[in-house]
């Protein structure tokens, strides 16, 4: 199976269960959790299933190149399930058999690995899925983002898609992966994979990155004031990657480090805030008008105790109506 | 009649580590809940795979005894009435419990002054059926996971979701309900074995039928089957497994159906050192290295998978793809490491914070090389002091960053690679040992005194900011350092080291603004740690507290005095415990005794005082040799020659020391104060009396 016939039957699989296939967002991140569709879609009591192939950047793994297995910048192909289904694992073996993968042909383990966030103030439990040793889904139960405890929990697979199409094409480096019939992974991404790792470890100007870094913090800051939480948001997501560039760069020292990833979790953590707020100024939109409504109120009526705090209040109004709503599965 | 009780509870992959604590802890809990509950029982069983835990009981008694129970009630002058009969409250006291107002008795009740009237209350047991769904539940809530999680809509809190559950005493589905699931008797099989339910008749079915369905339930049974499997692939490959108790002990508990594979990687990785190849197998993927007869790293690794595949050669041509990605990885930090020196790794450490509370001038790694090299160099010299120098720059490498347990080892290969000497690489590596309980010690002066340096900074440089351990809470490794300390002095055999090292230790600390401000604190905390070490020598707690009161500071010098005790008789116990137990009461009514007897005051019948004077004179004499070569024995054994005569002083002669004549009481305190003080520069012997 070709790289991009694993991106559309992976896509053609979720959508059949449930999920609005989106597209990747068009800003520089280091992971598919930052992608609007997830970061700021698991917040609140709205269900929501979608799935995408988001390209992420990497700086620090650069390798200019020359392993085959790790690289600056890579695939993820991004399924958020919120709720939750029982049956998320069986789904997700099932997603490996749609693309060719039998399950009964190989080793694959649930193999414990918590995430957490520190840059997205986010934590979840799960595992990394092993096909044969290698690690090729990430797998977790989202528990808290932006510092918001989220009800209901959404589950989260992030597929690495280089590694289980090494593995379909029985190739040994991501590089020789066939993207269709006559175009391989290297000749699409591998001058992308020199160049940027030269231009991150040798000639990326930390002066201009710094600059950058402040500039969209000051952005983030006065939109969250204006209540443009989106806009304000993808400041939030290119002060990340700013940061991601300098610490490839060996520009930011250990103590800064700390220090910069508190910033940009003190962003993250105002956008989800605001985020949640807005969604229930809108009256919860996701759910039936009704509910919406009688989950908005709740959240109004706990506004006091904060965001944190309400949020809660809404999804327990919805709790009761769950088995009425959209779900995957 | 007795029955077997089956609870399992089915659940998304619990991790290794969590499941094996919950196997280990459970029995007790459950033994604990049964107890609680009055239920009698036979064995306790717990079984358990990554996704499910099991109980099984065997012999569970079909319902709780009935219980007599006495409950106090009202003052008997509040239940009864003056003539006898028996008020309203008394009355009211009775129909609360269900007894008969003639059936209440008075009786004295512990902390309450007066009678009071107490009834005899008949409980009839439950039945075991009508308990067992909220013991279950309290069970299945009861497990303190140290990180659970919800799902879906559900606000319930477990390790991983929930999937089903399987209750059934004497073979009957208990009515229970718990996490959104309905217990009953179907279980799952294996995930891609046997996929799908299989009924569980009863509890002494359920081993068998989940083995059918390709689950070894039992961690034992799969313990088992590791080593085997093991065996079988150190066989097949004419290799040696390289011994991994630890890593046995977590690949058992991730799968349902261990099965061996093996693979190879290319031996042109054998150049990255063999260390960082372990470690890259071992924590990223669990294989176990192998070795050829030589104990050389053979090229080749043994894993446990968790099913039985069509062709194994696939799955091991997948994990051979991801183990050569990661030594790829390997070889490159070792490759980028050898561009970097210690001296610009230095510079970045001065930036990484040591100990955030220690205040600006103090905090850094980079300080803290500083003090270190100090420290050395007053002790060891310039070996030590350049071993300290560089002990903490591989802390900046790449490989560490990876690897963060190959600290000291990637500084080692460095410095080869540097040219440093091995003095200075070994120095490296070893200032971190001993790495664990009863692990290797430093093995040369130089890095003895760097890893004694290094702890000391850390524990006084914490005991100074208020960070000493406290209860079971001790997050820097406090008590452990300590230990360190011990057992490296007493291996070099440095029993004047500890005082040196404690003055040069602060006074670099003090240099830049750290000031212990109560040394008493740090004194028993070393103290204490190694009295520990003396009582896992096998030295009875009374010795090593008889000894350490007097000093500890040299440990040499105290484990010879500890171990010495052991030559002191019960009788002589006994008898120097009245001797200083007559010094304290003299000094209790301000009488300081002297340490100069006169022997013109010996005026006692038959010379008795005289005679104890003279056999003490000699033993003095004959002990300042062996006193000189810390040989206690020697004096104990000499002051045991002696405990007839003193012996002699109170029982036979009658002396009184305390004299109604203040100059006779004086002079006889001086004597026993004379006589006793050498040995209690020995060992408290007031800390030994009684047992022997």
């Amino acid at each position: 199976m070709y790289l991009q016939d694993l991106i559309f039957t992976l896509g053609k699989f979720w959508a059949e269960h449930g999920c609005v296939v989106e597209q990747p967002v068009d800003v520089s991140v280091g992971a598919g959790t930052f992608h609007p569709a997830t970061f700021l879609r698991v917040l609140g009591p709205e269900p929501w299933n979608a799935a995408f192939a988001q390209f992420c950047r990497r700086p620090s793994d650069g390798r200019y190149g020359e392993n085959p297995n790790r690289a600056g910048a890579y695939y993820q192909y991004q399924v958020g399930l919120k709720p939750s289904p029982l049956n998320v694992q069986d789904l997700y073996l099932d997603s490996l058999r749609a693309i060719g993968l039998d399950p009964s042909a190989h080793d694959i383990r649930f193999v414990e690995d918590d995430w957490e966030s520190p840059t997205l103030g986010a934590w979840g439990l799960g595992w990394e899925v092993w096909c044969d040793g290698m690690e090729v889904t990430q797998f977790t139960y989202f528990q808290q983002a932006g510092g918001i405890d989220l009800l209901p929990v959404t589950a989260e697979l992030t597929y690495g898609v280089e590694r289980l199409a090494m593995y379909l094409q029985n190739v040994d480096s991501m590089y020789d992966v066939k993207w269709d019939k006559h175009v391989t992974y290297g000749q699409l991404r591998h001058p992308w994979e020199v160049e940027y790792s030269t231009y991150h470890f040798e000639h990326l100007d930390p002066a201009i990155a710094f600059r950058e870094f402040d500039t969209y913090e000051g952005e983030c800051n006065r939109l969250l004031g204006l209540n443009l939480v989106l806009p304000a948001y993808e400041f939030c997501m290119k002060s990340s990657h700013a940061f991601n560039t300098l610490d490839a760069r060996g520009a930011i020292s250990v103590t800064e480090r700390a220090r910069f990833i508190g910033r940009v979790r003190a962003m993250a953590r105002a956008c989800a805030h605001a985020y949640v707020q807005s969604r229930a100024r809108l009256g919860f939109p996701l759910l039936p008008k009704e509910l919406g409504a009688q989950a908005k109120a709740a959240f109004d009526a706990a506004a006091e105790a904060g965001v944190n705090a309400s949020a809660l209040a809404a999804a327990r109004i919805v709790v009761p109506h769950a088995q009425e709503l959209p779900r995957a599965g | 009649m007795p029955a077997d009780l089956l609870f399992e509870l089915g659940c998304e992959e619990i991790p290794a580590k969590m499941l094996a604590k919950a196997l280990a802890d459970l029995p007790a809990a459950i033994t604990a809940k049964l107890a609680a509950a009055r239920l009698q029982h036979g064995t306790v069983r717990v079984l358990g795979t990554p996704r499910r835990l099991a109980v099984i009981v065997k012999a569970l008694a079909d319902r709780q005894p009935d219980l007599d129970e006495q409950v106090v009630g009202p003052p008997v002058s509040a239940a009864f009435a003056a003539d006898g009969t028996v008020t309203k409250a008394g009355q009211g006291f009775a129909a609360k419990n269900g007894v008969d107002p003639s059936s209440l008795t008075k009786q004295e009740v512990a902390g309450k002054k007066g009678l009071y009237v107490v009834a005899t209350r008949h409980v009839v047991g439950h039945e075991t059926r009508a308990l067992l769904p909220e013991l279950l539940r309290e069970l299945a809530t009861g497990i303190p996971w140290p990180k659970s999680m919800q799902w879906g809509w559900s606000e319930t809190k477990f390790v991983r979701p929930v999937q089903w559950l399987v209750a059934l005493f004497g073979g009957e589905v208990v009515p229970f309900e718990w996490a959104g699931h309905t217990a009953g008797r179907a279980s799952r099989g294996h995930r891609f074995l046997a996929p799908g339910f299989h009924d569980i008749a009863s509890a002494d079915r359920y081993v068998e039928t989940l083995r059918t369905a390709h689950v070894i339930v039992d961690q034992d049974a799969r313990r088992t089957m590791v080593r085997a499997e093991l065996d079988r692939l150190a066989r097949e490959s004419k290799l040696r497994i390289r011994p991994d108790e630890a890593l046995i002990d977590e690949v058992i508990h991730l799968g349902e159906y261990p099965v061996g594979v093996s693979g190879g990687f290319d031996a042109s990785f054998l150049q990255v050192p063999e260390e960082m190849i372990v470690t890259a197998m071992r924590t990223h993927q669990r294989y176990f290295a192998m070795e050829d007869a030589s104990g050389k790293l053979a090229n080749r690794f043994a894993t446990m998978t968790a099913t039985i595949v069509k062709d194994p050669a696939v799955v091991s041509k997948g994990n051979e793809k991801v183990l050569a990605s990661r030594l790829s990885d390997a070889k490159f930090f070792f490759g980028e490491d050898r561009k970097h020196t210690f001296e610009e790794w230095n510079i970045t450490l001065a930036d990484v914070v040591f100990q955030a509370k220690l205040g600006n001038e103090a905090r850094t790694i980079g300080h803290k090389i500083v003090r270190l090299e100090q420290t050395a160099r007053t002790l060891g010299g310039d070996t030590a002091a350049k071993i300290a120098t560089f002990c903490k720059s591989d802390l900046a490498s790449k490989a560490v960053g990876e690897f963060p347990e190959l600290q000291g080892v990637m500084g080692k290969h460095y410095a080869r690679h540097a040219k440093l000497g091995d003095a200075i690489a070994d120095g490296i590596e070893q200032h971190w040992w001993p790495k664990g309980q009863g692990a290797e010690l430093p093995r040369t002066d130089e890095a003895a005194i760097v890893a004694l340096a290094d702890r000391m900074d850390t524990i006084v440089g914490c005991f100074a900011v208020g960070l000493e351990p406290s209860g079971s809470a001790d997050p820097f490794g406090l008590r452990r350092a300590a230990i360190g300390i011990w057992q490296i002095l007493l291996d070099r055999g440095w029993g004047d080291r500890f005082t040196p090292l404690l003055a040069a230790t602060h006074a670099a600390l003090q240099a830049h603004g750290v000031t212990l401000k109560d040394p008493d604190k740090l004194d028993d905390f070393f103290r204490a740690r190694l009295r520990g070490i003396f009582i896992d020598l096998g030295i009875p707690a009374q010795d090593a507290d008889a000894a350490l009161a007097q000093d500890f500071r040299d440990p040499i010098d105290a484990r010879a005095r500890a171990l010495a005790c052991a030559k002191i008789s019960k009788e002589a116990r006994e008898v120097f415990k009245r001797v200083a137990n007559i010094l304290d009461d003299a000094r209790a009514k301000k009488l300081e005794p002297g340490t100069a007897p006169d022997p013109k005051l010996f005026v006692a019948a038959d010379n008795v005082e005289h005679r104890l004077h003279a056999a003490i004179s000699d033993a003095q004499k004959a002990e300042t040799a062996p006193r000189a070569t810390h040989d206690y024995a020697a004096v104990f054994e000499s002051l045991e020659r002696l405990r007839p005569t003193v012996a002699a002083f109170f029982d036979k002669g009658g002396v009184m020391v305390m004299d109604p004549d203040p100059e006779l009481r004086d002079n006889r305190l001086a004597l026993l104060n004379w006589f006793v003080t050498p040995y209690m520069s020995i060992a408290d012997f007031r800390l030994l009396a009684g047992a022997a």
